[in-house]
C-alpha cells in the first residue's frame, strides 16, 4: 500500500431507522416496468407537432426570411418569427445576481430576426398536424444570409478589432480575487512552477432529448408538461409570452437525466408561443442531433496557474489567470465563472492568492451549467499543478497536498471559514489504498496510479438568498403526503424527501407519497441545480415533518400520560421508549387529532444563510453555505506504442456528511464518475467555426458499459454537513476529481504530464515525442 | 407505396394497422401508446428503444414496422407491472441501478435476452449483452450488480 490511511476522528451519528438504508427509491420500480411517463410521452385531443428552425450559420445577417409558404401549406397550424413575438427575450441572468459586469447582451432573443450569433440558433417556430407536413413546412421557409465575420477563439475575442458579438465588447463577466501580499508570497518561495492547462467542452447528452407538450385551457392557462430542472422559469415564460405569472403552469415530468443541460429554459418557451398562438396543444421533441444544438454544453477554459513553493511544498503565492468560452450569449457563464474564480486555488491553504478570471463571447455554441459547474476545469488545473509541483520538489504528490490541505478553521481565497469537517488527506489515502498494490509494467504498456482531492461547494451563491419549501401532511389512514416542487432528475431528489419525512413520522418509506415538480400546485422548492436539493428541501422537509411530530407526540402525551421526550413513533406506532410494549397506533392517533381539530401538516420554509455579494475588486465574503471534500484514485495502463489508455481501477471516496439512501449515494458517486472519466479520456466535441463537428452519440461517444472498470465507491460521513442530519451535497462533487486523478495516473505511468483533456491517444504520442526529444 | 395493413402481436394484444412503408417499428410503438419504448437517437446508437421482435433484442429505431409483420413483439412493460414485475425489473429496483430511468426499459431488454440465452452469465457477458444500451447516470456498476442478482433470483426460482 502507496499510503498509510489516516485514521477517522470519532464521530458520533445519531442512529436512524430509514435514513440511511439503500432502500428501494420511491420512483424506481415505476420506471423499471415503463409505467414512468416522461415529457415526450404525452398526447393530447388535438394536438399540433412543433419544431423550431433554426440558423445554418455562426454569425450572419438574416437578409431576408419568408415563411409565407410555409404558412399556406394545408395543415400548417402556425409559423412564429420574431418579428411576430419582437418583444419575446429571455433573461439569462440569475436572480438577485449583482457581481458581474453589467452588458447589453445578457438577455437572448427568443427567436433571432436581424442577426444569428451561433449554428442552431432558433429563428422561427412551426405547428403543424403531422410530422410529415411539419418537415416539409420547415423546408418551405425561404431565408437569406449575409455572412459576418465571426469570432471563434476566445482569445481572439479579446484582441482589439475582433468581430464583436453583441455590443458593447465580448467581455461576458469579471471576477477576481485579491487576498494577502502576492509579491511578498513570490519573494518568500524557494520555486515557481507554472502551467497552463486547456479544457474542452463537454456536452450532457442525457439519454433524454428535450421534450414536453402544452396547451391553454379555458382560462387562458398555459399549461406546459415539461422535462426540466427549474420550474420556476415559469416566471421568464411568462414574461417572454407576454402573459401573468399566474397564467404560465409548469407541470414538470420525471427527468431522462439533466446534468445542468435543462437548467436553462429549453423548449418550454417555444411551447408556450405556440400554444398560445394555436389555441391548441402542441407537442415538441427534440432529435438527438437538435438537442446537441440546441443546448449548452461544458464550457472550455484554459488556465494559468504560476505558484510559489517552499522546498517543503508549502505554497507561499498563488496567482491564477483563466478565461472561458461563453459562445454566443451569457446564459449561466457569469456564475460558472464565478465558481473557477473561487475554487481556483484547490482545497488549499494559501494566504497570497490572486485570481483573474475572464468569461469572453465567441460565435461558438453557448456553455452554461454542467454538472460540477466550472468546478471540474478549476481542479484539473489546480490538481496537475499539485502534481507537478512535486515532480519538481522531487515530492511525493501526497506530501506536498498535506502540507497545504484546507482544514476545518481555515479560509478559502475568499475568506469564507470553512466550518465542516475537511477531510482530504482521510479520503486520498483511503481511495488509494483502494486501488491496491500497481500492477507491474509489461513491454510496451506502461503502469501508473494517481490520485486527486477537490472541494466543491454544495448550494446556491448565499447572496442569491435561496429557500425552499416542503409540505408533509399524515393522512388518516397513517399514509404520509409530502409536497415540494421538487424536480427529480434521477439522482434521487424526491426519494430522498420521503426517506426524510419517513423516518421523522415513524412510517415505513412505501407509506410516503410525494407529489413534486409542479409550479401551481406544489409549493415551490427551488432549482434542481447546484446540488441543493437534498441540503434545501431536504431542510425544509425534515423541518415540516419534524413539526408534525411534534403535534402527533403532543397528543400522545396526554394518552400515554408521559413526557413529549419519553415518546417515540416507529412502524407506524407511537410509544414509550422505556415501555415499547405500550404503543398507539398513528392510525388512533390522528384519527384523535382530527375529530379534536388538531393540524397534522406543516408547510415550512428553509432560508440558505444569506449574504451580501462578495467585494468585486478582493473577492472576498462568503460565496457558498460549505463545501463536500473528497478524493479520486485511478490506475492505468498506458501502452507506449499505440497512445492507449486503458483504466485498471478507480476509487472515489468522498465524505458526504451523512447518506439519506445508500444506494443512492453510491449510485450518485459511480455515475458521476463515470461522466469524468468520459470527459479525461474519451468526450471529444469538435467544433469548426461553431458548427458541432459530432452531433450524435456514435461521434461524440460516451463511456458505455465496455469502456471503464466499476469505481469503488468509498462513502465516509462526518456528519458536519449543512443537509439534514449533517448531510452535505455529492450530485455535483462526483464528477469534479475524474480528470486530473486520470491525468495524474498517466504521468505516473509515462513520466510526462499533458495539461488538456480529453487525454486521447493522439496526445500520449505527442506528449512522448516531446519528451523523447527533450 | 401506400399503406399497407400489418399485424403487430404486441405484449399480448394484436393489432392491425395500416402503415406507411417509411415508418420505424419505433415510431409505430409509440404512436400506439407502447411509450415505454424510449428514444434516444433514432439512428440505434443509444438502445433505448430496445425490444424484444420474435425473442430476440432489437433496436426498434433500425427496424421498419413492415418488417415486423406477423412479429411477437414484447417491450418491457410487457415483462412485468408494478404489482408483478419481472426479476429483472425487481433487481434493477432494488440494486440503485436506476436513476433517470430513461434508458431503462432497453436495458431490461437487454438483459432479458441475453438470459434467455444464458440463465448464468459471467460478468464479462452482461457487460457485452448491454454495451449497445447508454447509461449516462449510474456508471453501470448497479446495472451490472442487478442482472446478476436477478439471473441467482430466476435460477433459484426458475422463472423468467
Amino acid at each position: 500500500m502507496k499510503y498509510q490511511v489516516k485514521p477517522l476522528p470519532p464521530v458520533d451519528l445519531p442512529v436512524l431507522r430509514t435514513v440511511g438504508k439503500p432502500l428501494r427509491k420511491v420512483d424506481a420500480m415505476g420506471k423499471a416496468v415503463g409505467a414512468t411517463v416522461y415529457a415526450g410521452d404525452f398526447s393530447m385531443p388535438q394536438m399540433l407537432l412543433g419544431k423550431v428552425f433554426r440558423s445554418k450559420h455562426s454569425s450572419a445577417h438574416i437578409t431576408r426570411l419568408d415563411v409565407s409558404k410555409a404558412r399556406a401549406l394545408t395543415g400548417v397550424a402556425c409559423v412564429i418569427t420574431g418579428f411576430d413575438v419582437p418583444n419575446a427575450r429571455l433573461v439569462s441572468d440569475m436572480p438577485g445576481q449583482t457581481g458581474q459586469k453589467q452588458r447589453t447582451g445578457s438577455d437572448v432573443p427568443v427567436l433571432a430576426s436581424q442577426q444569428v450569433r451561433f449554428y442552431g440558433e432558433p429563428i422561427a417556430l412551426v405547428a403543424a398536424e403531422t410530422q410529415e407536413i411539419l418537415d416539409k413546412a420547415l423546408s418551405l421557409i425561404e431565408i437569406d444570409y449575409e455572412p459576418l465575420p465571426g469570432v471563434y477563439d476566445p482569445q481572439e475575442a479579446i484582441k482589439p478589432g475582433a468581430p464583436v458579438v453583441t455590443p458593447p465588447d465580448n467581455i461576458v463577466a469579471r471576477w477576481k480575487i485579491r487576498k494577502g501580499n502576492l509579491e511578498s508570497g513570490f519573494e518568500q518561495a524557494d520555486l515557481i512552477v507554472e502551467n497552463t492547462f486547456r479544457l474542452p467542452y463537454q456536452e450532457h447528452a442525457y439519454l433524454e432529448p428535450e421534450a414536453g407538450v402544452a396547451w391553454m385551457d379555458e382560462r387562458n392557462v398555459i399549461t406546459i408538461r415539461v422535462s426540466t430542472q427549474v420550474i420556476e422559469h415559469f416566471r421568464t415564460i411568462a414574461r417572454a409570452v407576454g402573459v401573468p405569472q399566474n397564467k404560465i403552469h409548469i407541470q414538470g415530468t420525471m427527468v431522462g437525466g439533466g446534468f445542468g443541460g435543462k437548467e436553462d429554459i429549453t423548449l418550454e418557451i417555444y411551447l408556450a408561443l405556440l400554444a398560445k398562438h394555436t389555441g391548441r396543444p402542441v407537442r415538441m421533441v427534440y432529435t438527438r442531433e437538435e438537442s446537441f444544438l440546441a443546448h449548452s454544453k461544458r464550457h472550455p477554459y484554459v488556465i494559468k496557474h504560476r505558484t510559489g513553493v517552499k522546498k517543503n511544498g508549502l505554497i507561499t503565492a498563488s496567482k491564477v489567470e483563466m478565461i472561458s468560452d461563453s459562445g454566443a450569449y451569457p446564459y449561466l457563464s457569469p456564475y460558472v465563472l464565478l465558481y473557477t474564480t473561487v475554487m481556483a486555488p484547490g482545497p488549499y491553504r494559501i494566504d497570497n492568492v490572486h485570481v483573474d478570471a475572464l468569461s469572453v463571447a465567441t460565435n461558438n455554441p453557448f456553455t452554461s451549467a454542467f454538472r460540477g459547474f466550472g468546478g471540474p476545469q478549476a481542479c484539473f488545473a489546480y490538481e496537475q499543478q499539485m502534481d507537478d509541483i512535486a515532480r519538481q520538489l522531487h515530492l511525493d504528490p501526497l506530501e506536498v497536498r498535506k502540507v497545504n490541505y484546507l482544514r476545518t478553521g481555515d479560509c478559502t481565497a475568499t475568506g469564507q471559514g470553512i466550518e465542516s469537517a475537511a477531510w482530504l488527506e482521510e479520503t486520498a489515502t483511503r481511495a488509494m489504498a483502494a486501488l491496491g498494490e500497481q500492477r507491474p509494467d509489461h513491454g510496451p504498456v506502461k503502469i501508473g496510479q494517481g490520485f486527486s482531492s477537490y472541494f466543491q461547494s454544495y448550494g446556491r451563491i448565499t447572496w442569491l438568498h435561496d429557500t425552499s419549501q416542503s409540505w408533509v401532511g399524515l393522512e388518516l389512514d397513517s399514509t404520509v403526503t409530502v409536497r415540494a416542487g421538487v424536480p427529480d432528475l434521477g439522482a434521487g431528489q424526491a426519494n430522498s424527501l420521503c426517506q426524510i419525512a419517513a423516518e421523522a413520522l415513524g412510517v415505513p418509506l412505501e407509506r410516503v407519497t410525494i407529489y413534486s415538480t409542479d409550479s401551481a400546485l406544489t409549493p415551490l422548492s427551488g432549482t434542481s441545480t447546484a446540488t441543493r436539493q437534498l441540503y434545501m428541501s431536504g431542510n425544509a422537509t425534515l423541518m415540516a415533518a419534524n413539526t408534525v411530530r411534534k403535534v402527533l407526540l403532543s397528543r400522545a402525551s396526554k394518552y400515554f400520560e408521559e413526557e413529549i421526550e419519553a415518546l417515540d413513533i416507529a412502524d407506524g406506532k407511537a410509544f414509550i421508549k422505556n415501555d415499547p410494549s405500550q404503543t398507539l397506533d398513528l392510525v388512533d392517533l390522528a384519527k384523535m387529532c382530527a375529530s379534536e381539530g388538531i393540524h397534522l401538516s406543516n408547510l415550512a420554509l428553509f432560508k440558505a444563510p444569506f449574504t451580501d455579494p462578495i467585494n468585486p475588486e478582493t473577492g472576498q465574503g462568503q460565496v457558498w453555505p460549505d463545501f463536500t471534500f473528497g478524493s479520486f484514485a485511478v490506475e492505468v495502463a498506458v501502452d507506449t506504442e499505440t497512445g492507449e489508455v486503458t483504466i485498471l481501477k478507480a476509487a472515489a471516496c468522498h465524505d458526504i456528511g451523512r447518506a439519506i439512501n445508500w444506494a443512492s449515494a453510491e449510485g450518485q458517486i459511480i455515475g458521476g464518475g463515470m461522466q469524468g472519466l468520459g470527459y479525461s479520456l474519451m468526450e471529444n466535441m469538435v467544433v469548426k467555426e461553431g458548427v458541432i463537428q459530432t452531433p450524435s452519440l456514435s461521434e461524440y461517444l460516451i463511456p458505455t458499459s465496455m469502456d471503464y472498470p466499476d469505481i469503488q465507491a468509498i462513502i465516509l460521513e462526518s456528519g458536519t454537513g449543512v443537509g439534514p442530519y449533517g448531510a452535505k451535497g455529492i450530485g455535483e462533487p462526483s464528477l469534479t476529481p475524474a480528470a486530473p486523478a486520470v491525468a495524474s495516473a498517466i504521468a505516473n505511468a509515462i513520466g510526462v504530464s499533458i495539461h488538456e483533456i480529453p487525454i486521447t491517444p493522439e496526445k500520449v504520442l505527442a506528449a512522448l515525442d516531446q519528451s523523447n526529444k527533450l | 407505396m401506400k399503406p399497407q395493413v400489418i399485424t403487430l402481436h404486441i405484449n399480448g394484444r394484436t393489432h392491425n394497422i395500416a402503415l406507411s412503408p417509411n415508418l420505424t417499428l419505433l415510431t409505430v410503438l409509440r404512436d400506439l401508446g407502447y411509450t415505454d419504448v424510449k428514444c434516444g437517437c433514432e439512428k440505434g446508437d443509444c438502445g433505448a428503444c430496445a425490444i424484444l421482435l420474435n425473442g430476440v433484442a432489437v433496436n426498434s429505431c433500425l427496424v421498419l414496422a413492415w418488417q415486423a409483420d406477423e412479429g411477437e413483439i414484447i417491450t418491457a412493460a410487457g415483462l412485468g407491472t408494478i404489482e408483478n414485475p419481472h426479476p429483472l425489473q425487481t433487481a434493477f429496483s432494488d440494486a440503485g441501478a436506476i436513476q433517470c430511468g430513461y434508458c431503462t426499459p432497453g436495458m431490461i431488454i437487454s438483459a432479458k435476452s441475453l438470459l434467455d440465452q444464458k440463465p448464468h452469465p459471467t460478468e464479462a457477458e452482461i457487460r457485452d449483452a448491454i454495451s449497445g444500451n447508454l447509461c449516462r447516470c449510474t456508471g453501470y456498476a448497479q446495472i451490472v450488480q442487478a442482472i446478476q442478482s436477478a439471473a441467482e433470483k430466476m435460477a433459484d426460482g426458475g422463472e423468467g
